[in-house]
Parts: C-alpha cells; structure tokens; sequence
C-alpha cells in the first residue's frame, strides 16, 4: 500500500519510506537532565492519578506533523502532559506563563 | 544526534514542576526518589534472567510463561509495569523487538530506553527491513533463520531469550549474563563470546 493511498496517524511509522535511507542513529547516551526530570515527573503524575499512559499517548499522537518531527523525544513527552494538567484543570495556563 | 531540548522547554518544565509543587502534587524529593529508581534499572536484570534460563530449565519454563514472574523472582517489584513477555530464539528463528508507534520497552529489566529505539528510522524500517538494521550493529542473521519481528506495545512489553553461545560449556551464571547485552534482549546483536 503505498503512503498516497493511506496516510496513517502520525506516530504510526512502522514500514513508512520517509526514514528508509536512515542509517539508525547509534547515540547511546543516556538521557539528559531534563530528559530524566521529565521521565520523573511522567512516572510520579502516573503513580498519583493524576494521568495515564493512554493518556500521555493521546497528548503525543495529537501533535501536529512539523512539530512531531522537530520536537526532541522528551519535548513531546512534556508537551502531552503539560496538555493533560491545563485540560483536567490541574495546573491553570497562568501558572505557567 | 540527539539533539538537546530547547532552552525554552527546560525553562518550562521548571515552570510546570513549580506550579505543580505550589499546589503540593509533586516533591523534589518525590522527583528525586523517582529518578533514582529509574536510573537503577539496567540490561544486568535481564542478562541475569537470560543466564539463568540457560542454566535452569526450571527457571526458564517459569520465565517463558510468565516473564513478569521472573522478573518478581529477583526481587524487582513490576506493579504498575505491563506484562512482561519473553520471545525464545531457536535454532531457526530470531526474534527482534521495536515499538513502531512511540518507545514502549521493558524499562524494569532494561533501564532507560536508548535513544536509537525510539529514532524515527529504527521504528520505521525494523518492520520492512530488519536484517539491514540488524546488519548496522555487525549482525548476521543466517537466511534460513526466520525472523520475527515483534511490536512492543503500552499494553504488553517484551525481550528476547537468546541462544545459548556453543563454547559456553561449564559456564558460570555470571560468566554467562556477561554475554548478554541490552542490543541482545531487544534483538539487533546477538550473543557473541569474547574475542
């Protein structure tokens, strides 16, 4: 099937060709600080009840497609769960101004 | 690379764990503990369960069944975790793990995922052409040798129970885990004795 025919969501890469040519990037570098706070926070929301890992996927599968691709991977994670405090009114879009 | 993150998301996150911090959701010292359990869990988990099998048919029949059980067995709590699934190469098949749509990965019994695993490239092409990736990390894959690609899922998470080096006669269980990589559990390398 190919891309023109059906366009998939875009987290769903799996056998798409725009990566074909893409060596993987070998960088085994553990995360950075900032991606660790974020790992961190992800995993203590969860554990407190105030999201989900469904839910943390929805934030990041609703990311438009130019910024899905620019944002770093931990950028993504942190763009879904500040989208999920804002909507179920944990923290107010003034906190964070 | 990995590119860092943007100086404008750092300064957000910080405003995020504030906010939330005034409102007393989260600790620094919740923050901190959690990070330091994260940065516990390592491939020596399953290296150590992949040794075992080897050993052990008891523990493998156990750890083929139910991985999470194995998991348990050694003493790491997995609540809150999916389960845990362990793929058993044979003689004519290898298993190779991905997660097309994002980076689900057995964090209790591999750590952190490496970046690579969730790059747009490794989860596109590991499903159309897996023996080219497998080839970038200097493996070959016999042609007769099936190989089965599994998707990783938020639901389910897997890794791979290798073959058993021939040479490796006598070994010890900690000789053994030596030869088993975090590259081996997810599927790219293969166990390969020292040279």
């Amino acid at each position: 099937m190919s891309e023109t025919e059906h366009t998939p969501a875009i987290h769903d890469i799996g056998g798409i060709q725009r990566f074909h040519c893409t060596p993987v990037e070998r960088d085994e570098e553990p995360p950075d600080a900032f991606g660790k706070r974020v790992d961190a926070l992800r995993q203590l929301l969860a554990k407190k009840g105030f999201m989900t890992v469904d839910e943390l996927r929805r934030g990041i599968e609703s990311i438009p497609e130019a910024e899905y691709f620019e944002l770093t991977y931990y950028e993504r994670w942190l763009r879904s769960i500040t989208t999920l405090m804002l909507e179920k009114g944990v923290v107010l879009p003034e906190d964070l101004a | 690379m990995s590119t860092p993150a943007r100086a404008e998301s750092v300064a957000h996150l910080e405003r995020l764990i504030t906010a939330l911090t005034a409102k007393g959701h989260v600790s620094e010292d919740e923050l901190a503990l959690q990070q330091a359990s994260t940065d516990k869990a390592s491939p020596e988990v399953g290296a150590r369960m992949v040794a075992r099998a080897w050993l052990n048919p008891e523990w493998r029949a156990m750890m083929l069944r139910s991985g999470t059980e194995a998991v348990e067995a050694l003493g790491i709590s997995m609540a809150g975790a999916p389960p845990l699934g362990v793929l058993e190469d044979t003689a004519k098949r290898h298993h190779l793990i991905v997660c097309t749509l994002c980076s689900c990965y057995p964090r209790a019994v591999l750590g952190y995922p490496p970046y690579w695993y969730k790059s747009f490239s490794y989860r596109s092409r590991v499903v159309r052409e897996p023996r080219a990736v497998m080839a970038e990390w200097g493996s070959e894959l016999p042609d007769d040798i099936e190989l089965r690609v599994v998707d990783s899922t938020a639901d389910y998470r897997w890794m791979v129970l290798p073959r058993r080096p021939a040479g490796t006669e006598g070994w010890s269980e900690d000789q053994l885990a030596a030869l088993v990589t975090r590259d081996v559990l997810v599927g790219v390398a293969l166990p390969k004795l020292p040279a």
